[in-house]
């Protein structure tokens, strides 16, 4: 068989094509172990079909409190303080009425309210935008309802910050071990690196061990020691017998931003004297 | 037909090596933002999209307006255009080479670029613009070379060009559309949450890309013996003229809905940006300059007596090209930003390293360009006096 | 026959080879010592059985695609529990598990990434466990 140079070239241009494709069937070939194992949910997890939290700033008092929730969060999850609001990255936070609802202003609102700090963290949406736009899936939504991200496969494009309608993400413009001291760093939990986007995941790693959020966890520490009832709720919003299910029938409660059909899964009870 | 790029003038080699001088200032602070991550530029935990993706977005116009020759060179037969469609391709080649990288170097982690391949997710619309800007940029190669290369040897493009051809034409369209996707489809970010934004991208694009092409093709014919002649540069013109009218018509649509309504965010982005909005207004004097500008544009472009002189067409592109610049490339992209969702403000600036890698990213586009249109115009230098045809 | 421009086309050559081969001119006389990842550390000392969660030699080949498909099963799943072919437990995780036992990352890990010239990003976010000097 003759050929010339351009057939040789294009027999040799489709065979290291098929060759790659080959090399996947290759991948399939494994031993015998991998096979026997498997990978299962943890017995002791809690699970949901939509986790949610109901977050009563009625019960808060003190700036101390807050601090606590912020603390209890942020230690665990080894996120760093770079001191500085351009660079910063938030999982909870708070700020005020004004800020948390824009969409909803009343300025003849009383003082009590007005200055009242809100906690703010992801809304853990069953109709994530974030989701919707993120080009890997990095961002995606669980089967329990929580957005969870997958910081190993995020490029870093923050397309997912544009469309959050909560500032809810933050972006790692900096090495976050820069603001990390090793001393205060929790050695079983990740730091993130460089150009990834991160935020709340209600706490995936301690749901698998059977454990509430560790803000919800703090909540009730306060409230114990305080002999009140606790400023946050957790649970399956699809039973309804569950705690969160509970404060929602009793209680007025509002979420951010709702006329733009994210249906947020964290819900605000403002004020009143004694509720639930 | 490579090797004519290798052959030129002093002049020629002069602007290439400063071109590449650029370059590579803007790759030294590439690798710097690359070692110490996107914090080394203006952008915020509030505005996470600055200069890298404003200029991203003015660009793909600038690579989809190539169809406002291919349209009437090729579906309606209109002569005159057959020597300077071929500028036409070769910047929207030099454009996308630019979009390309602006959204590569925007990248917090651009080592898992492929990702986006490896994890393939249509309902992302930032899939779709990867997979319509790599293709734009493949048709774009691939028409120009080969219809320049049949010139080249006086014979015929091969037939299966033409059915690329005509594929451009909705491909144009698609990767400004899907830009314009990008932005309009967020829900919660009301300046940008409208249906006439990707009508909006194209019309700017069709007269800021245009633009850039009559003034290119002015600077072509001053300094090389290719003249793409009198006729095709008033034609282009005209496109410029109505493209511009459509395009300050939209904002104008845009205005009206949101201060007629009163919608406080519909209004917020447009106060900020023209007027400063609580006490904040670094953009205004920009936007301003912009709006200015595109007035004098069209005041110059629409008087037809004036339009027809080439100078004054060439100062009327210019100035409406650096309005588009500044519309589209900066005041839309971080105006979307501000205010936050908080409704509080935090404003953006570029750093001067942004800068620099900004114009590292314009150089390599302008290298790009150069090259080709060097090519291009050897080869028409070496035909002319023979008539072309595709 | 006659070779056209053939200064140009043997300096060529000459810079060629030269660039291909630069790594081997680099690398020339250096000690390149085989690797010898260690896996004695107080804490393995410490178990009863000192076994990994799978076979030596499925370990040592297959360790990487392991590592990914907990990755994904942890973070994309939520199912952080690995049954291995014994049918014995573990918690996933790269952190608390496997680093646990392998305390000595420099010796385990960069060992042999270092000798194959491989660079995972694991630590970029996984904190590394506190070498213990030896």
């Amino acid at each position: 068989m003759s050929m010339d140079r351009r057939q040789f070239l294009k027999i040799a241009g489709i065979s290291t094509v098929l060759g790659l494709g080959g090399a996947s069937v290759m991948r399939g070939v494994r031993g015998s172990e991998a096979e026997a194992s498997h990978v299962m949910t943890n017995e002791k997890a809690l699970t949901a079909k939509r986790w949610a939290m109901v977050i009563d700033v009625s019960k808060f008092r003190t700036e101390e409190e807050y601090k606590r929730l912020i603390k209890a969060c942020h230690s665990i999850h080894n996120v760093p303080d770079f001191g500085e609001p351009k660079d910063a990255i938030k999982w909870i936070w708070t700020d005020t009425y004004e800020h948390t609802f824009p969409t909803q202003p009343n300025e003849y609102m009383g003082e009590s309210v007005k200055e009242k700090p809100f906690v703010l963290l992801c809304n853990h949406c069953a109709n994530p935008p974030c989701v919707r736009v993120c080009p890997t899936k990095a961002t995606f939504k669980r089967k329990d309802g929580i957005v969870m991200m997958d910081q190993h496969r995020c490029i870093g494009c923050r397309f997912c910050m544009a469309a959050c309608p909560f500032g809810a993400r933050s972006f790692n413009y900096k090495d976050p071990r820069l603001a990390l001291k090793p001393e205060d760093e929790n050695k079983e939990y990740p730091t993130r690196t460089i150009g990834v986007v991160e935020k709340c995941t209600f706490c995936t790693e301690r749901l698998s061990k059977g454990l509430i959020p560790a803000c919800v966890e703090a909540a009730r520490e306060i409230a114990k020691e305080t002999g009140t009832e606790p400023g946050m709720y957790f649970g399956d919003l699809d039973e309804p017998g569950s705690e969160v299910r509970k404060v929602l029938s009793a209680c007025y409660t509002i979420r951010r931003k709702p006329e733009l059909g994210t249906e947020p899964s964290v819900f605000y009870v403002i004020g009143g004297e004694k509720n639930a | 037909m490579l090797e004519k790029a290798l052959n030129g003038s002093r002049r020629y080699w002069t602007w290439v090596f400063f071109l590449l001088a650029l370059v590579g200032v803007g790759f030294v602070n590439y690798l710097y933002q690359f070692k110490n991550g996107l914090g080394i530029t203006g952008m915020s935990r509030d505005v996470s999209w600055g200069l890298y993706i404003g200029q991203f977005t003015f660009l793909v116009g600038v690579a989809a307006s190539a169809v406002m020759l291919v349209i009437p060179y090729y579906l309606h037969d209109f002569k005159k255009f057959s020597k300077i469609v071929i500028l036409g391709e070769f910047l929207a080649v030099a454009a996308v080479t630019m979009c390309i990288s602006f959204i590569f170097v925007d990248l917090g982690q651009p080592m898992r670029v492929l990702n986006v391949i490896f994890h393939p997710t249509p309902n992302s619309i930032l899939f779709w613009d990867m997979i319509v800007l790599n293709g734009y940029l493949f048709l774009n190669i691939i028409i120009g070379w080969m219809t320049l290369s049949a010139d080249r040897k006086g014979v015929k493009p091969p037939h299966w060009v033409r059915p690329l051809i005509y594929l451009s034409i909705p491909w144009a369209f698609s990767i400004h559309t899907v830009t314009a996707f990008l932005y309009a489809g967020l829900p919660g970010r009301h300046f940008w949450l409208s249906a006439i934004m990707a009508a909006r991208f194209l019309a700017s694009a069709f007269a800021g890309g245009p633009a850039l092409l009559i003034i290119l093709a002015l600077i072509v014919r001053r300094l090389t013996k290719f003249d793409p002649g009198k006729e095709p540069i008033q034609a282009v013109g005209k496109i410029v003229t109505y493209a511009m009218i459509a395009n300050v018509f939209f904002l104008g649509l845009e205005f009206f809905t949101a201060f007629y309504s009163q919608i406080p965010g519909h209004m917020d982005s447009f106060k900020y940006l023209y007027t400063g909005f609580e006490g904040h207004d670094r953009l205004v004097p920009l936007m301003w300059t912009s709006s200015v500008l595109a007035v004098v544009s069209l005041i110059l472009l629409i008087i037809p007596s004036w339009r027809k002189s080439e100078s004054i067409l060439a100062t009327a592109c210019v100035a409406l090209f650096i309005s588009l610049w500044i519309d589209k490339g900066f005041g839309l992209v971080i105006g979307g930003f501000i205010p936050n969702p908080f409704d509080t403000i935090t404003e953006y600036w570029p750093t001067l390293r942004e800068s620099l890698i900004a114009t590292g990213v314009w150089a390599l586009g302008f290298l790009v360009l150069t090259l080709l249109y060097k090519i291009a115009v050897t080869v028409r230098e070496e035909t002319s006096g023979i008539e072309i045809e595709h | 026959m006659k070779l056209y421009d053939g200064g140009k086309i043997i300096a060529g050559l000459i810079i060629f080879f030269f660039l291909v081969t630069f790594p081997f001119f680099l690398n020339i006389g250096k000690v390149n010592a085989k690797p010898e990842p260690k896996i004695d550390t107080p804490e393995i000392q410490k178990l009863a059985e000192k076994k990994c969660i799978e076979s030596k030699a499925f370990m040592r080949a297959e360790h990487m695609k392991l590592l990914n498909d907990w990755r994904d099963s942890a973070v994309r799943n939520g199912e952080r529990t690995y049954v291995n072919s014994k049918g014995k437990e573990f918690t996933i995780s790269l952190q608390n598990t496997c680093m646990h036992c392998h305390s000595n990352k420099k010796k385990f890990c960069d060992e042999c990434h270092t000798y194959m010239a491989v660079n995972p990003y694991c630590w970029n976010c996984h904190i590394a466990p506190k070498e213990k000097e030896s």
